[in-house]
């Protein structure tokens, strides 16, 4: 019973919150709202008793993902309303809307004929992350790895990036002054 | 859907009042926890302290609570105003639920002799998941966005650096605060902090901190720069930003960045207590004043620390992070694994 009501609740907040994302003009009010989101998704989590995806949706998405997109928005000036660029709003709303049954389709039809089963169903006397893990490094351990070599390349790639002039300090280096000096006469 | 292992003996009503306890000890401990810093600080420079409100100035905490109540709440003309006004409550908010998942005391039943409630068996967690440890990180984590929310919303420049510094320094520390709390994760084999305590109950030489000296010292280094105390409290380092974030909150909105900021000072120091310390004895007779010391004595230290150290420059910060405590909590969790399989 109590389950029933808090689906219902956290699945109403979580569209509401997530159309402000979509239709809001303020970027402040799309990421906060996203942010809330993703925290009531693994309040469904927590419903379905997968407490250890509930917890990784919470220290992941609302911890690490949301906030470096925060961090990006650092370079905007967030209090003011940005202005959209709609190019053809009927095209938009027709590929939007395909979108969405197609994958309301690919989800539902499954559970509509009670084909659903689960393949790895928990066990009993073990805790939720250890299922995780289980399942994690016998099934998926390919993909797993792979996942880890692909966050290797990209660590690496950004590492490159960043390093050139790592070395040098911005404040302590007197050439840095005048390269400022410089652009800021150019201006 | 019924996966949850629930015990009998939690009832919705436990719960709630444990919720309620919850809000309404730490609350009062967090204002205490102001007038102990004052204080304690007061001692170590060789001052008094707050003295002329009370009896050795005591009821500081009640003159500073009805300031703070009765303060004019002012919210900037450009600032995005709904923003503005929910950041504090997010991090008032997170730094509670965070602590609904601490246990501190052992499972306990009411002495009989207590009308109503006599012989009624209390499971001392509010919310006993089997991934604590890692929901009260992640809900800690969650609690950056009131500062950055806060900073990005003021329209002013200092709270802009204040975010940004937020959002640096929140990210790269809970990368240290994960990878050091893993290696004794390790070895218990479980995420549960009652696991963790029952863990240790062989004496005092079966503490993880003998075990896992260094996660013990990085757990600690991070857990100061998670809960923006001193050598780390860059966020709203007056002599640089102002106040940070907080530079245009007043009244009872600065006051819940405050709150929250106690609040999770008090579960850092729980879950060092809990997870490195020995916990609650949850077998002797004393086991719940003894966390209450260790929990006391976690606190003191970050007075302690606050009197004693300087404050690191930005730049210092995110050396320390990332090229000498990462890769310690790296190291420290290579050599714990190669003991296990060895």
């Amino acid at each position: 019973m109590y389950e029933i009501v808090a689906f219902y609740l956290f699945s109403a907040l979580i569209i509401g919150l997530f159309l402000v994302t979509v239709m809001s003009k303020n970027i402040l009010y799309a990421m906060t709202s996203l942010a809330a989101g993703m925290v009531l998704i693994s309040g469904l989590f927590f419903i379905l008793g997968a407490d250890f995806l509930g917890v990784v949706q919470l220290v992941v998405y609302v911890g690490a993902i949301m906030a470096l997109y925060a961090f990006a928005m650092m370079f905007f000036d967030a209090t003011r309303d940005i202005k959209e660029k709609n190019t053809n709003n009927t095209l938009v709303f027709l590929l939007g809307g395909l979108t969405a049954m197609v994958l309301v389709l690919m989800f539902a039809a499954p559970i509509y004929s009670e084909n659903i089963q689960a393949l790895y169903p928990m066990t009993e006397g073990v805790g939720n992350a250890q299922d995780v893990g289980m399942v994690l490094f016998t099934k998926y351990l390919i993909p797993f790895e792979v996942a880890a070599l692909m966050l290797l390349v990209a660590m690496i790639a950004g590492i490159i990036l960043a390093g050139k002039k790592m070395d040098d300090s911005l404040t302590e280096d007197l050439s840095a002054d005048d390269e400022i000096m410089i652009a800021k006469d150019e201006k | 859907m019924e996966a949850v292992n629930i015990l009998p003996e939690v009832t919705w009503v436990g719960v709630l009042i444990k919720a309620v306890l919850i809000l309404a000890i730490i609350s009062a401990l967090a204002g205490f926890g102001t007038f102990i810093e004052r204080k304690v600080l007061a001692f170590m420079q060789r001052r008094l302290g707050p003295m002329h409100v009370g009896p050795y100035g005591l009821l500081q905490i009640a003159a500073d609570g009805i300031k703070l109540f009765t303060k004019e709440d002012i919210i900037p003309q450009n600032a995005n105003k709904l923003i503005f006004m929910i950041a504090p409550i997010i991090t008032a908010a997170t730094a509670f639920i965070a602590l609904s998942a601490v246990p501190v005391f052992p499972d306990f039943t009411i002495p009989e002799f207590v009308p109503v409630l006599g012989g009624v068996f209390v499971p001392s967690i509010a919310a006993d998941l089997n991934v604590g440890i890692l929901f009260v990180l992640g809900m800690m984590a969650a609690g950056l966005y009131g500062p950055l929310l806060a900073g990005m919303s003021q329209a002013n420049k200092w709270g802009i650096i204040g975010a940004a510094r937020t959002a640096v320094q929140f990210l790269s520390y809970e990368v240290v605060t994960g990878l050091s709390i893993l290696a004794p994760i390790m070895l218990v084999g479980s995420l549960s902090f009652v696991d963790f305590n029952n863990y240790q109950q062989e004496g005092v030489m079966s503490w993880m901190i003998w075990q896992q000296p260094v996660a013990f010292v990085l757990f600690l280094i991070a857990g100061f720069a998670e809960t923006n105390r001193t050598p780390f409290d860059l966020l709203e380092h007056e002599a640089e930003v102002v106040s940070g974030y907080a530079t245009e909150y007043s009244g009872m909105r600065w006051g819940m960045f405050f709150i929250g900021e106690y609040a999770n000072m008090i579960t850092i120091s729980i879950i060092a207590a809990i997870v490195f310390l020995g916990g609650y004895d949850a077998a002797s007779t004393f086991g719940w004043l003894f966390i209450m010391l260790k929990i006391a004595f976690f606190f003191f230290l970050m007075l302690w620390v606050r009197a004693a150290w300087p404050h690191v420059r930005p730049d210092q910060l995110m050396w320390l992070c990332w090229k000498v405590l990462m890769p310690l909590a790296l190291v420290n969790i290579l050599i714990t694994a190669l003991v296990i399989l060895v």
